[in-house]
Formats: C-alpha cells, structure tokens, sequence
C-alpha cells in the first residue's frame, strides 16, 4: 500500500572493497530503498592475479605452488585437483600410501577452512567468540601441516606423482592429540554459537534457496547439500582412495533453520567438520607402508586433454588441462566453486534486509582469490 | 634563564610532550580490517587467540577514518591500486603502512607473468615496514609492527646484530617519515 507523500527514492549504496563482511575485495553496488534491498550487483576483480594466464606460462610442476593461491583457504585441495589432472594427462599412477596422505590432508584442510568460516561468520553476525575459539582448533591443523611441509598457508605439498614428504611418528602424536579434542570442541561451538538464540534469528529462513535454483545456478559443496541435493564429488566420482573410507554426505533440513537457508549452509560446514574427522582418522589408521611419490621424470604429457573435479571445502573445483605436447599447458581452465556460489546472490539478496545481506553473503563463504583467479 | 629558553621545540617541555605523545601513538596502533588475499589469512591469525595483537595495543577498525595503520595484505593489482590510493588519503594523519608480504613487496610469484599485478604498493603509498614472505608468519607480522612502534617512538629500530638503538635518522619527521 502506497499513500501520497510517502513516495520513497532509492539510495545506491557502495560496500567494499574494502568491507569486513565482504571476505576479501569484493564490491558490492546495493540499491536500497530504506532498509530494504531491491538490487545488489556483485563487482569482481580486484583480486584478478592472472592465474589462468600464468598456468600457460609456466612448467606443470612450477604452476602447483600457484594453485596453493586460489584458494588460499584450501590449498590442499587445489594442489590435489591440479595434480590429478596432469597425473591423468601423464597416465600415471600415484602410490597407495601418497593417496591416502592426500586424502588426509585435503580432509583435514577441510576442517581449518571450515573452521575460517565458522568464525568469520561469528564475526560478520557481530559474536567475536567464536572467531578466537576457531582460530584455537586451527592453529593445531596448521602446525600439523607445518611439520610436515613447513609452510602454514600455501603448502605445495601434494606433486604430480605423489606428495613431497612423508609423514612420521610425531605427526601421529600431533594428530592423535588433535583429533582426541576436536569433537568436544565442536560441541563448543555449537553451544556458543549454532544453537544461539540471536544467532538463530539472524539466520534462520534468511537467503532461502530452492532445491532447483541451486542446481540451476551450479551451486556446489556445503551451499548446495544445504538446500538437500545430495551431490558431493567424494561420493559422485571418488577420487584418490576416497572410495574407501566411509563417511556420510551431510544436507540440510528444516528444523532449527529452514532448508536452504543461511543456518543450515552454516550448520552443513559444522557437521562436515566431524565427518571429515572421521576420514582423516580412517586415513591414519590404515595408512599403508610404501613410498610416497613416484618420480614422474620430465613432465611432458603427451597431446590431449583432461578434466578433474574434486570435492573442495567451497564446492566442486575443476582443472580443465589442455596439453600441447610441449612443456607447458596450452590452456588451464579453473572451475571455481566460489564464482557459481557468488552468482545466486543477485537473486537471493533481492528484496531482504540490509543486515541479512551481510548474512546471507557469509553464509556463501566464498574466496576471492578463486574468484577473480 | 627559563626551561622555555630557546626556539620553540626544541626545549623541555615540548620534546618531553613529544615524547609522550609519540609513545602514546606507538600503543595504540588501530590498523583497518583490510584484508586482500593470502595474507590476510595470517592477519586474522595473528589476531586471533594464539598470537593476539591486542598485546600490542592494535584494535582493528573497520574504517579508514578511524584507523592509523594500514596493513596491505595481499596482491595489489592495477584496479584495486586506486582503491588503497583513496583508502589512505582517507586516513587521518599521522597514518602508516606496513607492506605485507612478497606480493605487496615487489610482485612477489606473480612478478614476472601477472600481467595487471603491481610490483610493490610503494608505487602507490609511501610504505613504513616491509615485511617479506609468501605469506610471512604471524611471528614476522609482530616483529613489523613491533619495528613500527619503534620507528614512531623516534627511534632507529635496532640492527638484529644488537647494536644499541641510536638517535632518530637525520631529517625524520617527529612521525617517523615525511608527510605523504
């Protein structure tokens, strides 16, 4: 109902780049009228770092530590895909032991983002607690990588023919330790934040997303098994040895939040958070003896073409490798989960509160630096 | 024969203000949540509960208005160049860079074949600390920031061959640095 007089104006209104709740340097250019959104624009490439380009450029060994980069949450998992890919290319076969080392990893880097997630989210919905609880728990993940590869971030751990060094017994003191109190700890975190009140209030039936629009949109990862598909890469077409550990696909329900809204994309992270524990204590305990990489020699795969998509923590990541013959790639296509995960909010940020926006772009976790490549 | 003898600022009262007044600028560092890529992840490390920050007087604010340090923490490339431009004019005076990170260095990994990367925010902002890594550790970030607060207070940061710290460089400003 319109009365005469109140005729209301639209305000265009600038956030980010440089905004805590945009995850990095997004912009987005939201056209308001009052405090409700009637359009909100996504402006991508401020972190545009010629990715692509550069895996034209470069050797296939040289262009993993780029990888670790896109991703930078995940570097396990892009090092993983990359890596796939060209093994498919060079028609090689990665020793049993190096698979399970990449499962591990990639599971237990799963957890850390997860864990970034969850505590950014805390941040964006103004609860800081929860952000130190979580940065507690990944800290541990970190110095496990660390001592194995010496790198905290961007670990360039797993190679094409395996991964660069093996794990020993104090890796396995550090991961006991770790996995001995990280269930308990989630517990924690679902008490200071998931069941939280207010927390279930800013979340709750925010940012719904139907079944069919995620799908249609190519929503990937937590985002689209929070609105019940149950698609996830690990489960689709296993990869590495992933086909033989069990483990759950988590989805989301109506409950405590609604299906497909922001608290259950933010509760999917939580729950994968114990299911990838569950793996990674599979992978350790029947961790088989063996070598852990096998010298691929001169990597030169022969002319053809190969696509590899695993499960990352944000959704399916795709490497698209294009060989020549030659020493470099003739072309690397990245399939970033982040960029699909990024499209729908145009749609589903139409016509919600200023303050949900902020909520349902967090409950996106999205990474710019896939984003823009 | 008054304390106030002599051209103004270079007497008792005065520089002890200064003093005071620098020591109290190096304590209260506020730096602006700005995170780019990579480095950011470690920012937010350093932080969060295990290397914590607020040891150290550093209270992130979310606006370049309200903040004194800017930590580029990340690649830098031509678009987002114009963006820290106007984020640090937005600053009030007195602000400080810390340069964080190979990329924001010099390019770092992607000097050679990014194509839109800038080689080095210093080619956009005068730059206090540089900090090298790829990402550097949060250990390193607090060594930045310590050597930052050492560089306010009007001190030459001590060598790491522990000579003693020495009087502040001929032709520094009471800031540390000339005015941008």
């Amino acid at each position: 109902m319109t009365r005469k007089g109140l005729e209301t104006q639209d305000l265009l209104l600038n956030m980010g780049p440089q905004h805590p709740s945009t995850h990095g340097v997004l912009r987005l250019v939201v056209r308001t009228d009052g405090e409700l959104v009637t359009e909100v624009t996504p402006v991508i490439g401020y972190l545009h770092r010629c990715a692509e380009k550069i895996g034209e450029s470069v050797r296939y060994g040289q262009f993993v530590p780029y990888t670790d980069r896109l991703d930078y949450l995940s570097a396990m998992g892009n090092n993983l895909a990359f890596c796939l890919a060209v093994e498919r290319l060079l028609g090689i076969e990665v020793p049993p032991r190096a698979r399970h080392l990449r499962v591990l990893m990639a599971e237990l880097n799963r957890i850390a983002s997860h864990l970034v997630a969850l505590g950014t989210y805390g941040l964006d919905l103004g609860s800081f607690t929860p952000f130190l609880y979580a940065f507690r728990e990944r800290e541990m993940i970190i110095d496990l990588f660390e001592h194995v590869c010496g790198a905290r971030l961007t670990y360039n751990y797993i190679r094409i023919g395996g991964v660069c060094a093996d794990v020993d017994a104090k890796f396995g003191e550090m991961l006991e330790s770790f996995l001995s109190v990280f269930e308990d700890r989630v517990r924690d975190y679902n008490d200071v934040l998931s069941f939280n009140k207010i927390f279930i209030d800013r979340t709750r039936g925010v940012g719904v997303v139907p079944p069919e629009r995620a799908v249609a949109f190519g929503l990937t990862g937590p985002n689209l098994r929070a609105c019940g598909v149950d698609y996830d890469v690990r489960k689709a077409a296993p990869y590495s040895s992933y086909d033989q550990f069990e483990f759950r696909t988590v989805l989301g329900r109506d409950g405590v939040g609604v299906l497909g809204d922001c608290w259950n994309r933010y509760y999917v992270r939580v729950e994968e958070m114990l299911e990838s524990c569950r793996i990674v204590r599979q992978a350790w305990e029947s961790l088989p003896e063996g070598p852990v990489a096998e010298n691929p020699g001169r990597i030169r795969p022969p002319a053809g073409e190969a696509y590899v998509s695993v499960e990352n923590p944000r959704g399916e990541l795709g490497f698209y490798v294009i060989s020549d013959g030659g020493d470099t790639p003739l072309r690397v296509k990245i399939r970033a989960p982040s960029f699909s995960n990024l499209s729908i909010l145009p749609e589903i940020g139409r016509g919600v509160l200023l303050a949900d926006l902020v909520a349902i772009l967090g409950s996106l976790d999205i990474v710019l630096g896939e984003i823009d490549r | 024969m008054g304390i106030l003898e002599g051209p103004p600022g270079r007497n008792v009262i005065l520089t002890s203000l200064d003093a005071a007044v620098r020591w109290s600028r190096a304590s209260s560092l506020w730096p602006m949540t700005f995170g780019i890529a990579c480095c950011a992840i470690e920012m937010m490390a350093t932080g969060a509960s295990r290397f914590d920050w607020d040891r150290f007087g550093m209270i992130p604010r979310a606006s370049p208005r309200q903040s004194d340090l800017m930590i580029v923490a990340g690649t830098v490339n031509a678009r987002l160049a114009l963006v820290i431009r106007r984020l640090f004019e937005q600053m009030a005076e007195p602000r400080y860079v810390i340069a964080m990170g190979a990329c924001v260095l010099g390019g770092g990994p992607y000097a050679r074949h990014g194509y839109n990367v800038v080689r080095g925010v210093d080619r956009v902002v005068p730059v206090d600390v540089y900090i090298p890594g790829c990402p550097p550790r949060p250990e390193a970030l607090l060594h930045g920031i310590l050597r930052l607060q050492e560089k306010i207070r009007g001190r030459t940061p001590p060598r790491d061959s522990g000579a003693p710290p020495g009087p502040g460089r001929p032709g520094a400003s009471p800031e540390g640095r000339p005015p941008a």
